[in-house]
């Protein structure tokens, strides 16, 4: 009878967690359901209107469909709809990591400069025709915008290294980059032809159009290689969010920690940003939908913002080709648009201090 | 039974010199007390075992290894969106394992809930916790992974009388059945005197004295640590209690 009233309470918590557990598998089985719903849609949808049927079956027997069908639904429409999913996942990563080792809910790779650093490097190839790397005349936008994304983040990355540095301060540096970057567009488009000025604007509208295989296997190559490298540091990150101070006590290397996931997060915001603009919003909304659902355990916060990412960005682009039939709106103007007020529903509904 | 050796202990923060030649002897199987005034070196001795700061002098154990210390810093600041249970396991799991968790892991975590009378919060959020709230399970935090060498910067200044004395109990029964050495740095010299066996005393860097409790904590000490005039007494039921009788310069006048 004594053994049983000690080993109650015991089991009552454990017992409690595992249920915890089970609810957050179940939240990321939803999402995942979520996600193959909205890219099935996503595939459906379009300006020429197919029925659904035939474009499943472009999908499972591309043999039988006919050719205009078949580069419709495979060479444009999937790599939109799948390059959706990878940026998505990758832009909420890197703002889930950056908002996790900066100890800061503003944290993303918009806030901290690397988008507009990316929209000046387009801007530069737009407008003057700057080649940041020489001999990739070809390929002279996102590569450029991918060298000015990461050498902001190599900025940021190096003065982190500074003695006296605080995260604080990084924070600070990042939002006086995305000043100084936005003010030297702002030159860039003064000076520019017409032509130049209306490429410049649509690129930092943020657009997916012109998704590629490529693309998505370059993005999804970058999310394969830094994933795991992050979950093998779960357990370390999640103590992070325990404050500098605490983490170094329980025996994490806190700024070695931060400087690694500084240079992948770099590279997983870079890479997306060169490739579809600007699209700010993931960045800070997928890992705040993550944190809301899930808590931050690493296990099921570092899936649950890419997931969440994925599903955000998804479902901006059924809605960016459904509110006008025919027309594909930026993606990055309806991620802000419609993303904003239901963030800001969530984050008043959910009535839970996460920061 | 385990024991720490401090060899002429040094330690600086840039060019200021925090702490010079302090050397002790601590036996674990009971609490001993770090005592000082504010800024006179204590969490710099502690961040200096812990290796967290370079310095010189030599840190000895024996019955332990350093990778069995655990160093609990006065900073309780939680605001992870994480539960009262995730945090714990979270403290034992920075030992090293991979994502899973065994019967036996979540059995350790659950015992030290109960050990320090946790269990009621296991599912509530960190950032919904009590500042003493949230220092019990800073200490439970600290003692999941059963450290054999113990380091805690004011463990009870968060905390209710009831909590405080429940809570060093907690430790005092931990030391026992572990052999574990246990410092934990306190201001309130009638809670050292009542639970705490032996003393380091700390001025301005250096240890002025150290050894059993009330041979360290004589007035005369009380007074170069604090300037304080005070008495040692018993009470009627014959402990040990420091009364107060005024600033040392307060007096003078």
């Amino acid at each position: 009878m004594t053994t049983m009233e000690i080993q109650t309470p015991e089991a009552a918590s454990t017992h409690s967690y595992r249920r915890l557990v089970a609810r957050r598998i179940a939240i990321l089985v939803g999402l995942t359901l979520a996600l193959v719903l909205s890219v099935a849609v996503d595939v459906s949808l379009g300006p020429a209107r197919y029925p659904v049927w035939d474009v499943l079956q472009t999908i499972f027997a591309p043999g039988g469909a006919e050719l205009q069908m078949r580069v419709v639904v495979w060479d444009i429409r999937m790599p939109m709809a799948l390059l959706a999913v990878t940026v998505g996942a990758s832009l909420s990563l890197a703002g889930a990591q950056m908002q996790t080792i900066l100890a800061n809910p503003l944290a993303s790779p918009f806030t901290l400069g690397l988008s507009a650093a990316a929209s000046f490097g387009a801007a530069l190839a737009m407008v003057l025709g700057v080649a940041l790397v020489p001999g990739a005349v070809a390929l002279m936008v996102p590569i450029n915008a991918f060298a000015m994304a990461m050498a902001a983040s190599l900025l940021i990355f190096g003065l982190s290294t500074l003695r006296g540095v605080t995260v604080e301060t990084i924070v600070l540096l990042g939002i006086a980059l995305v000043f100084s970057f936005n003010a030297a567009l702002a030159l860039l488009q003064y000076f520019a032809s017409e032509q130049a000025l209306s490429a410049v604007v649509f690129w930092t509208m943020g657009s997916l159009t012109k998704a590629t295989w490529g693309k998505v296997a370059v993005t999804a190559a970058i999310l394969v290689v830094c994933t795991p490298l992050f979950a093998r540091r779960a357990w370390a990150l999640t103590a992070i969010r325990l404050g500098e101070v605490r983490a170094t006590a329980m025996g994490v290397p806190v700024k070695r920690l931060r400087l690694e996931a500084l240079v992948l997060v770099s590279v997983l915001a870079a890479v997306p940003v060169s490739f579809v603009g600007t699209i700010g919003f993931i960045g800070i909304v997928g890992p705040h939908v993550a944190r809301l659902l899930l808590g931050e355990d690493q296990r099921f916060f570092l899936p649950g913002a890419m997931l969440s990412g994925s599903v955000i960005l998804s479902a901006t682009s059924v809605l960016s080709k459904a509110i006008l039939p025919g027309a594909v709106l930026p993606i990055g103007i309806i991620t802000a648009l419609v993303g904003v007020p239901f963030f800001a529903a969530l984050i008043l509904t959910k009535g839970r201090k996460s920061w | 039974m385990v024991a720490l050796s401090l060899e002429h202990i040094g330690a600086n923060y840039g060019r200021r010199k925090i702490l010079s030649d302090a050397t002790a002897e601590i036996q674990g199987g009971t609490l001993t007390a770090l005592v000082g005034a504010n800024a006179a070196g204590k969490s710099t001795l502690f961040r200096r075992i812990a290796g967290h700061l370079r310095g010189t002098g030599h840190i000895r154990l024996q019955g332990a290894v350093a990778h069995d210390l655990r160093y609990m810093p006065q900073d309780t600041g939680m605001t992870a969106a994480l539960t009262v249970y995730e945090s714990i396991i979270l403290a034992l799991k920075q030992g090293g394992g991979g994502w899973r968790l065994s019967a036996t892991e979540l059995g350790a975590v659950d015992e030290t809930l109960r050990h320090f009378n946790l269990s009621h919060l296991a599912d509530q959020q960190l950032s919904e916790l009590s500042g003493g709230q949230r220092q019990a399970v800073s200490i439970a935090q600290t003692l999941v992974s059963r450290p054999k060498v113990v380091l805690m910067d004011e463990p009870t200044s968060a905390l209710d009388l009831n909590r405080q004395y429940e809570i060093l109990e907690a430790l005092r029964l931990y030391a026992e059945q572990t052999g574990a050495v246990m410092v934990l740095a306190l201001h309130d010299l009638n809670q050292v005197m009542r639970c705490c066996t032996a003393t380091v005393a700390l001025a301005e860097g250096r240890i002025l004295a150290s050894g059993a409790t009330l041979d360290v904590l004589t007035p005369d000490l009380i007074r170069r640590l604090y300037g304080i005039n005070s008495r040692v007494e018993r009470c009627s039921q014959g402990c040990p209690m420091m009364i107060v009788d005024g600033p040392t310069a307060q007096l003078a006048l």
